[in-house]
C-alpha cells in the first residue's frame, strides 16, 4: 500500500451509510487521479455522499448533473478543457442505474466519439439513492423493493456493452481490492481516449449484510467467481491475480450468497442458473485470455 | 458584407463570428442546416471550435453544460422534439447559471409528424429560466444570435438564451444578409463560477429549501436585470452596426386604434396587413413581440388588440393572448392561427382586424365562430 498517496480528496464528513464501499472506492479513485481532476456525478448515492450545500466532503471540483447525463456532460467538459489547452482529468463517477439503465445511451455516445475521459461505474447492483429498487445490474434472484420475490432475470452484462465500443482501456475492480483499483485508475488516466472501470461495490443496507462484512463481501464475490477482476488494454485481456485463482478453484457460491439478506430463500433452480452463469463467464474470459476465441 | 442567406445559414454565420469553443450538435428538421453549416466551418478551418456530434439532444445540452462550466463559450441548435427531449437539461443550464446560446427553429410537435412552424415548442420551455427572443427576418436571426452571446455572458445575466426562428418560413427562405466584422463587440467569455481545480467547489449538490429558494430568486432577479442589459446590448449593436432592435418591433402604432400583436414571421406578415388596412382608412398598427422572456412591458391601454397565437395551451388559451391580458391589462381578440404551418396571409390578418371581437377567441379556419 506504500505507493498510495496520503492526500485525501474526500474527507470524513460524508453522509454515506456505515460500511459503504462505494465511498471507499471514491477515496482511492481520487488518490490515484490527484488534484487536477473534476468529478462528474449524476443522480446516485454519490450525490448524497458528497454533502449538503454549502458544505462539501470533496476536495476536487464536483459537477452534479442529471441522472441520464453523466457521460454527455463529461464529454462536453473534456472537449472544453482540451480547447483551453488543459489536461485536467474528467472522471464520471456514476452508479449502475445511471450507467447500465438511464445513462447507457449517453455512455455509448461518449465512448463511440472517442471522448478523452474516464467513466467509472460503481455497482451496488440496485438504485441505492431511491431506496434499493432493481436496476438492470441487479443480479438474478436478488430481492429489491421492486423485485420482492427476487429478480427473475440475469444481471445486464454492462462490460460487454462497453467492450463493443472497443475503448483503449477497460477494467473491472472491486472495493475489497483497493490497491488493484488504485493501479487501474492510474493506468487508465495515463491513456488518451475513453476509459471505463466497472467497480463492484457491496452495499450493506441494499444487500442486507452487517456493515463490518463489507470487505469480506467483496472478497467473496471475487473468490466465488461471481465477480472477475480483469483489464482489457487495446483489446488485450488480462485476468488479475485474485481472479486467476478463483477461476481455477472457485469458492462455493453459497459462501457469498448465504451472508446476504437479498438472496434469502433462493430456489435450487435459481442457484443452479447462477452457477451456470458463473461457469459460462469464467470459460468465456479464460478462452479470451488464452487467445482461443 | 452584403450577401444572401437562409435563416439557418444566418444563424450559422453569426456562430462563426462569435467563435464558441464548443458546439454540440444533433440534427432535426428544420434546424439541421445550422449544425451542418457549422460542421463545414469547423472542417474547413473557418471556425476553431470543438464540434461534438452527440447522440441525442439531452446529451447536446448536457455537453454544453459540461463545456460551459469550464468558462468556454458554447452553442447548440435544435427544434421541436429535440427541444422537448432536452427539457430536463434546459432547466439545468439555467439553474446552473450557464450562458449557453441555443437556436431553436420553431416547429410543431407530433403526433402527427409535422415539420412546419409553430411556437408551442419554445413556449413549453418558458418557465425554465432561459431568455427567449423571436426573430422575424434572416438579418435579425444573425443579429439576435450575435447579441445572444453578449447578453447571456453579461455578469448581470448569466442565463442561457434561446434564439427562436420559424421553421421553413424563416429557416429556409432566402433574404439579404449583411454580416458584420464584430471587432470587440463580443469580449472573451468570463464565467465567474468556472471550474477551477486549484479552488475546488461543489456544483449543484443537495441543497436545502432556504438556499434553493434563494438561488431561484437570484434567477428571477437576473431575469429582471436582463431587461436593462438587453437594451444596452441592442443599443450598442445599433451604434456599431446601425440596426436597431427593441423588446417589440412596432409598425405604425403611434396613432393606431387597433394593434395586432404577433411573433416571428407572422409579425412581419402583419405589417403588410397594416398597410392594406391603413389604405382602407382603418387606423391599425402592429407590434411584433421579440422578447418573450423576460416578458416586456407593453403599452396597449386604450386600444383594441388582436393577438395572433401560433401556439395553444389546451384547456386554457393562446399563450401570448393570455400573457398580454395579464401583463398589459387589456382584453384582446385572441386568434389561434398558423398551427402546424397553416398558411396565414396578410389578407387573413387584415380580416382578423376587420372582424375583431375583443375578449373572444377564434381558431382560424377551424372554428371561426366560437
Ligand atoms: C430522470 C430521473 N429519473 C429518476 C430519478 C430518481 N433517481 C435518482 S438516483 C436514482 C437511482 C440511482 O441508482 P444508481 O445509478 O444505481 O446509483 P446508486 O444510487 O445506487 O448509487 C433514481 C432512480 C432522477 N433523479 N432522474
Ligand atoms: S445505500 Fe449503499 S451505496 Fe448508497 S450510500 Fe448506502 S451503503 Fe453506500
Ligand atoms: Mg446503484
Amino acid at each position: 500500500m506504500s505507493t498510495i498517496p496520503e492526500e485525501e480528496y474526500i474527507v470524513k464528513c460524508t453522509s454515506a451509510c456505515a460500511g459503504c464501499s462505494s465511498s471507499l472506492c471514491l477515496r482511492y479513485v481520487l488518490k490515484a487521479a490527484g488534484p487536477d481532476s473534476v468529478l462528474v456525478v449524476p443522480a446516485c448515492c454519490t450525490s448524497v455522499i458528497q454533502g449538503i450545500y454549502p458544505g462539501t466532503a470533496m476536495n476536487v471540483p464536483v459537477y452534479n448533473i442529471a441522472f441520464a447525463a453523466a457521460a454527455a456532460c463529461a464529454s462536453g467538459m473534456s472537449e472544453a478543457f482540451r480547447a483551453l489547452g488543459r489536461k485536467t482529468n474528467v472522471i464520471a463517477y456514476a452508479g449502475d442505474g445511471g450507467t447500465a439503465d438511464i445513462g447507457v445511451q449517453a455512455l455509448s455516445g461518449a465512448l463511440e466519439r472517442g471522448t478523452d475521459f474516464l467513466y467509472i461505474c460503481y455497482d451496488n447492483e440496485a438504485y441505492g439513492n431511491t431506496g434499493m429498487q432493481r436496476s438492470g445490474a441487479t443480479p438474478l434472484g436478488a430481492r429489491t423493493t421492486t423485485t420482492p420475490g427476487g429478480k427473475p432475470t440475469a444481471k445486464k452484462d454492462l462490460d460487454r456493452i462497453v467492450e463493443a465500443h472497443n475503448p483503449p482501456y477497460m477494467a473491472t475492480a472491486c472495493s475489497a481490492y483497493p490497491l488493484d483499483l488504485y493501479k487501474k485508475v492510474k493506468k487508465a488516466l495515463s491513456i488518451p481516449g475513453p476509459k471505463f472501470i466497472h467497480i463492484l461495490a457491496p452495499c450493506p443496507p441494499g444487500w442486507r449484510y452487517p456493515t463490518e462484512k463489507t470487505v469480506e463481501m467483496g472478497k467473496l464475490a471475487v473468490k466465488t467467481g461471481t465477480w472477475i477482476l480483469y483489464e482489457r488494454e487495446y483489446g488485450r485481456l488480462t485476468i488479475n491475480g485474485p481472479s486467476k485463482t478463483a477461476m481455477r478453484r472457485p469458492a462455493p457460491l453459497e459462501d457469498y450468497i448465504k451472508g446476504q439478506g437479498r438472496f434469502k430463500n433462493l430456489s435450487p433452480e435459481i442457484l443452479d442458473r447462477m452457477r451456470q452463469q458463473i461457469e459460462r463467464n469464467v470459460q468465456r474470459l479464460a478462452r479470451e485470455e488464452a487467445g482461443a476465441c | 458584407m452584403l450577401t444572401i442567406a437562409t435563416g439557418n445559414k444566418a444563424v450559422a454565420a453569426a456562430v462563426k463570428a462569435a467563435r464558441p469553443g464548443v458546439v454540440a450538435a444533433y440534427p432535426i428538421t428544420p434546424q439541421t442546416e445550422i449544425v451542418e453549416q457549422i460542421a463545414e466551418y469547423v472542417t474547413d478551418g473557418d471556425l476553431e471550435s470543438r464540434y461534438i456530434p452527440v447522440e441525442s439532444e439531452h446529451s447536446a445540452m448536457a455537453a454544453c453544460i459540461g463545456a460551459s462550466v469550464t468558462g468556454v463559450r458554447t452553442f447548440t441548435a435544435t427544434s421541436s422534439h429535440g427541444l422537448l427531449y432536452m427539457h430536463e437539461m434546459v432547466h439545468w443550464a439555467a439553474g446552473a447559471r450557464l450562458p449557453v446560446v441555443m437556436a431553436n427553429v420553431n416547429r410543431a410537435l407530433g403526433p402527427g409528424w409535422n415539420t412546419w412552424a409553430e411556437h408551442t415548442d419554445a413556449f413549453s420551455q418558458r418557465d425554465t429560466g432561459w431568455l427567449q427572443v423571436f426573430v422575424g427576418t434572416v438579418q435579425e436571426a444573425y443579429d439576435a444570435t450575435l447579441m445572444a452571446f453578449k447578453i447571456a455572458e453579461d455578469e448581470r445575466v448569466l442565463l442561457p438564451v434561446m434564439v427562436n426562428l420559424d421553421g421553413f418560413s424563416l429557416s429556409h427562405i432566402t433574404q439579404a444578409l449583411d454580416t458584420v466584422d464584430i471587432g470587440d463587440f463580443l469580449p472573451p467569455c468570463h464565467l465567474p463560477h468556472a471550474i477551477d481545480t486549484e479552488n475546488p467547489l461543489g456544483y449543484g449538490p443537495m441543497t436545502g429549501p432556504a438556499d434553493y429558494f434563494r438561488f431561484r430568486w437570484d434567477i428571477e432577479r437576473s431575469m429582471r436585470d436582463a431587461r436593462g442589459v438587453i437594451a444596452e446590448v441592442e443599443g450598442e449593436f445599433c451604434e456599431r452596426f446601425g440596426r436597431s432592435y427593441g423588446p417589440t418591433e412596432d409598425y405604425r402604432c403611434e396613432d393606431a386604434d387597433v394593434v395586432v400583436v404577433a411573433m416571428g414571421t407572422l409579425g412581419k406578415e402583419a405589417e403588410v396587413a397594416i398597410d392594406r388596412l391603413r389604405d382602407e382608412g382603418i387606423k391599425a398598427g402592429s407590434m411584433r413581440l421579440r422578447w418573450f422572456r423576460p416578458f416586456p412591458d407593453l403599452d396597449l391601454a386604450g386600444r383594441d388588440v388582436v393577438v395572433i397565437d401560433r401556439d395553444y395551451s389546451f384547456g386554457f388559451g393562446g399563450v401570448v393572448a393570455h400573457s398580454i391580458r395579464s401583463k398589459a391589462g387589456v382584453s384582446p381578440y385572441s386568434v389561434i392561427a398558423g398551427l402546424g404551418g397553416q398558411e396565414v396571409t396578410y389578407n387573413d390578418i387584415a380580416d382578423f382586424v376587420r372582424d375583431r371581437c375583443p375578449g373572444e377567441e377564434t381558431w382560424f379556419g377551424v372554428n371561426d365562430h366560437v
